[in-house]
């Protein structure tokens, strides 16, 4: 019973933007992934999904409870995305249907997975709703996704991808594009929502301080390779990887200084 | 690399500049000479098959349709070339009118701007024939003034644009007027646009003119023009259906052709697109090469450097479309 | 909203009344003598007398162009200068024909548009999609009436099912054979503009494609094409209200052309033939009739935008 990523390349054409890329999930466990924007962290999660942007080939192995996922057809990769592994993705304001009121939304993957009737449905949203802790659920269910705040947003995109009871759940950078103060407030509900739901999870973040409080296991990731896989707390105490050392260096920074990580290396695009 | 030969490794704006240059040369070439008189009639041979003597065949007064349609080519070149130069002048003199005047004169051009938009250009037209009587000067005056209001609303963000920019600013300062920042900053940056602009109206001038020969507003009744044919020989539909294909095909490839033109020269212009060879292609640097890309990859060693390179000094487009690579440069050096 | 809604109507006034002082201009600046123009130049004196005098030439512009307007605004648009009949009447009885040749051509050219645009963008790369946007940019540049006579060389001539010309006499009373005669006309507008649409449709699509949200409900539990399909497609239906505006104004040169490709009763055909009559009072109100419905349809169609996008809608808080 675990996720298991074994070998996992991704090519562009003739580019190989990931290269064998390894490591293991069992629900309850939590994994961090972690490396500089461009180290292929996020498409290694869609590759989970078998949803890579067009052009991108994946080969190697990715197996859920013992079956193999690389190669199946969408349509049933369609039927384990949403309902064995959900994802968060890292972008509030784009993630979710402009059109659509959040009621629709945040329990879209419980009504495509569950067959909920639509007073079923209602009642879940207001649920979740609740759980993420949304202000005001009954109201804001009512809203489209322009009148809620980033923070808020992110909110119903961690309901949505909890709302079919996943086993698996992979986060991308979801605090990433929050304010500092609301990504700590976001943090803190995901880590509670994730710990009582038992799932196993995927944090991809470029930020150790962040994977510090989430993750037990840290996988770091570079220009695709992965140069280091540890404990979290040993990758604090002694990085054995380059990266790793840097990662911890900008943990310290922003420690004192509560700002977007700016680097001075660039990565390889 | 040169925009021109890059424009001959693009499939469809090789295919729009062959369609075009093949179109002048046999505008050019009817003025002195065509396979026969096209206005000469002869009821002995109406009606007579194609053949290679006659390759589309005779219309209903024995006139040779191929002879006819060549002859209608310096019509269409007329009107496309007449229309590009009154919709480019009166496009620029509008855009500029509505960017660098006092504010109330281009609140005034946008508010015009977009009514004008609204008249389709058969509507001017038709209100010009009413006034004046049809004419191929009504069909030019009519586009220019249709697309010349289309070119002010595309480029006229553009001059603002430019006009905002700092090496103006700088410019200004420096005590140059506003013809020479005109001249010498806002042309030569919105001249890629404004290009593809004119090769598109190009097609839209080609379809105006058919359609109002057809009306009977367009060219007048001795002068051959491929909208007056189709006119003509639609009178006979019943018996020679089969007729009425020469005269349109030739304007839809005609039309077709500019069009293409316009979207290679488009994909080859715009800095924004990284390798672009065929819209039908993503546009990112990982994007899989499409059969078509590689296709026309493979087909312009050949072309290239035979045919188009005495075809080009002839096509207008293709010579305007040498300069569009200095923009960027001379931006450089004023800057 | 409300603001919305008052600037919105101020500026299609103040087009409208742009619109027709520009066609009243048009008209009475460019020919010299209009009486002449009318009465063409073996007229008598008496009769361009009277030209000059039902119309009011004498008359210094501002006062004939206010008297236009005023008619207008009780509803009567003046009488044909040739014949004497008042132009309301006539331009009401030929939009019987117009206006549902219209709406049918747009109705053919939007189900073309629609499920082909989405197939080109789906099948982009693959040779289903490169024929089908070929196919497209082809059909876009074929002339609407050659068009017309090519569906009427299949469809009249060859298979013989619909009428090559001609509107029934007794109109919408039998409307079994008015649709009948309409259908080619307006198939033939469809397919044109429908070409042309494809590609807008097809590039919005491409457009919506790559948008996060199209992923979340892949993520959701859809097939990347249910996603597209369920997510993205409302989407690419609001883009297309905003360039229905444009397309109205390609309809209506298309119903132009075509009714007189095809004999049709209709505005179009009228209004070449009085353009060929030199009839300049009902030019002049055909013009600004047919200008009105294209800025009066784009004002429409950018308040309903508005009213379709929750993002643009002001919700009460």
């Amino acid at each position: 019973m675990s996720l298991i990523v074994e070998n996992l390349r991704i090519d562009f054409g003739a580019r190989t933007v990931v290269h064998e890329v390894s490591f293991e999930v069992s629900p309850g466990a939590r994994l961090g992934l972690i490396g500089e924007s461009g180290s292929g962290k996020s498409l290694t999660a869609l590759a989970i999904l078998g949803l890579l942007p067009e052009g991108a080939r994946a080969s190697g192995s990715i197996r859920l409870d013992g079956e193999e996922l690389l190669g199946r057809p969408d349509r049933e990769l369609a039927g384990i995305r949403g309902d064995r592994i959900a994802m968060v993705f890292q972008e509030p304001r784009t993630a979710l249907n402009p059109l659509r009121r959040i009621e629709r939304q945040i329990a879209e993957p419980a009504r495509l997975h569950g067959r909920l009737s639509k007073a079923q449905t209602r009642a879940r949203a207001l649920e979740l709703a609740e759980l993420v802790g949304l202000p005001e659920p009954a109201e804001i269910l009512r809203r489209y996704p322009h009148e809620l705040s980033g923070g808020q947003r992110q909110r119903v995109s961690i309901a949505a991808a909890l709302s079919a009871g996943p086993r698996y759940l992979l986060a991308d950078e979801p605090t990433t594009a929050l304010d500092v103060t609301v990504q700590s407030e976001i943090l803190n509900t995901f880590d509670t929502l994730v710990r009582e739901s038992g799932s196993g999870l995927v944090f991809i973040t470029h930020d150790l301080a962040v994977l510090a409080r989430i993750a037990d296991h840290a996988v770091v990731l570079a220009d695709g390779r992965v140069v280091e896989s540890a404990p979290v707390r040993t990758l604090l105490e002694a990085p054995q990887s380059e990266l790793g050392r840097r990662l911890l260096a900008a943990a310290r920074r922003t420690a004192f200084r509560p700002a977007p990580i700016t680097r001075e290396e660039s990565t390889n695009d | 690399m040169n925009p021109l030969r890059k424009l001959f490794r693009h499939p469809a704006g090789l295919f729009g500049a062959i369609v075009v240059a093949v179109l002048v040369l046999s505008a050019l070439v009817s003025l002195v000479w065509t396979p026969h008189d096209p206005v000469f009639t002869d009821s002995a041979r109406r009606w007579l098959a194609p053949t290679w003597a006659y390759p589309f065949g005779t219309d209903n007064s024995g006139r040779d349709i191929f002879s006819l349609i060549v002859a209608g080519s310096r019509v269409t070149v007329l009107v496309a070339v007449g229309s590009a130069l009154g919709a480019g002048i009166l496009g620029l003199l509008l855009a500029s009118l509505g960017a660098l005047t006092r504010r109330w004169v281009r609140e005034g051009v946008a508010v015009l701007i977009d009514v004008l938009i609204a008249f389709p250009t058969l509507l001017i037209a038709m209100l010009l024939a009413a006034a004046w009587g049809g004419s191929l000067l009504v069909v030019i005056v009519a586009v220019s003034i249709g697309f010349g209001v289309n070119i002010a609303r595309v480029t006229r963000p553009e001059i603002r644009a430019v006009l905002a920019a700092d090496y103006v600013l700088a410019a200004r300062a420096s005590g140059i007027g506003s013809l020479g920042i005109l001249r010498r900053h806002v042309i030569p940056n919105i001249l890629p646009v404004l290009i593809v602009q004119l090769s598109w109206g190009m097609a839209i001038a080609i379809l105006a003119e058919a359609g109002l020969s057809y009306l009977g507003y367009g060219a007048p009744a001795d002068t051959p023009s491929w909208g007056r044919l189709l006119s003509e020989l639609q009178t006979y539909i019943g018996i020679q259906p089969l007729s009425v294909l020469w005269p349109g095909a030739v304007i839809t490839i005609t039309v077709l052709g500019f069009n293409l033109l316009g979207d290679g020269l488009r994909d080859v212009t715009d800095p924004t697109l990284a390798d672009p060879i065929l819209s039908e292609t993503v546009p990112a640097s990982n994007a899989p090469v499409s059969p078509a890309a590689a296709a026309g990859a493979t087909s312009d060693s050949s072309a290239r450097e035979t045919e188009p390179a005495h075809i080009t000094p002839v096509s207008p487009d293709a010579t305007e479309a040498a300069s569009i690579s200095e923009t960027p440069e001379t931006q450089e050096g004023t800057r | 909203m409300t603001r919305f809604l008052l600037t919105r109507a101020l500026l299609l006034v103040l087009g409208l009344a742009v619109a027709s002082v520009l066609i009243f201009l048009a008209l009475r600046l460019l020919p010299g003598d209009v009486a002449q123009v009318i009465a063409g130049t073996d007229a008598t004196p008496e009769r361009l007398a009277a030209i000059r005098d039902s119309l009011g030439l004498e008359r210094p512009l501002p006062v004939q162009y206010g008297e236009w307007i005023g008619g207008l605004l009780r509803g009567d648009l003046g009488n044909s200068v040739v014949t004497g009949t008042p132009v309301a009447g006539e331009i009401w009885e030929k939009a019987q024909v117009t206006l549902p040749l219209a709406l049918l051509s747009m109705l053919i050219g939007l189900a073309i548009a629609g499920p082909l645009g989405v197939a080109a963008a789906l099948r982009r790369g693959r040779p289903a999609g490169f024929a089908l946007s070929g196919g497209a940019q082809a059909l876009a540049a074929v002339p609407v009436i050659w068009a017309g006579m090519l569906l009427v060389i299949v469809f009249s001539l060859w298979l013989g099912w619909l009428p090559a010309q001609g509107f029934p006499r007794a109109g919408w009373s039998d409307p079994g054979a008015a649709l009948r005669s309409l259908l080619l006309p307006a198939l033939t507008i469809g397919i044109v503009e429908g070409a042309a649409m494809l590609r807008f449709v097809r590039s919005a699509t491409l457009g919506v494609m790559g948008q996060d949200f199209v992923r979340t409900a892949a993520a959701a539990g859809r097939t990347r094409t249910g996603a597209l399909l369920s997510h993205g497609l409302p989407s690419v239906a609001l883009s297309i209200v905003s360039v229905l505006g444009i397309q109205v104004a390609g309809l209506l040169v298309g119903t132009v052309l075509v009714e007189n490709l095809f004999t049709l009763p209709g505005i179009g055909r009228m209004l070449v033939a009085d353009v060929g009559n030199r009839d300049l009072t009902k030019v002049q109100s055909e013009i600004l009739v047919l200008t009105a419905i294209v800025l009066i349809i784009g004002t429409l169609v950018d308040v309903v935008h508005r009213l379709l996008d929750p993002r643009q809608r002001e919700v009460a808080r």
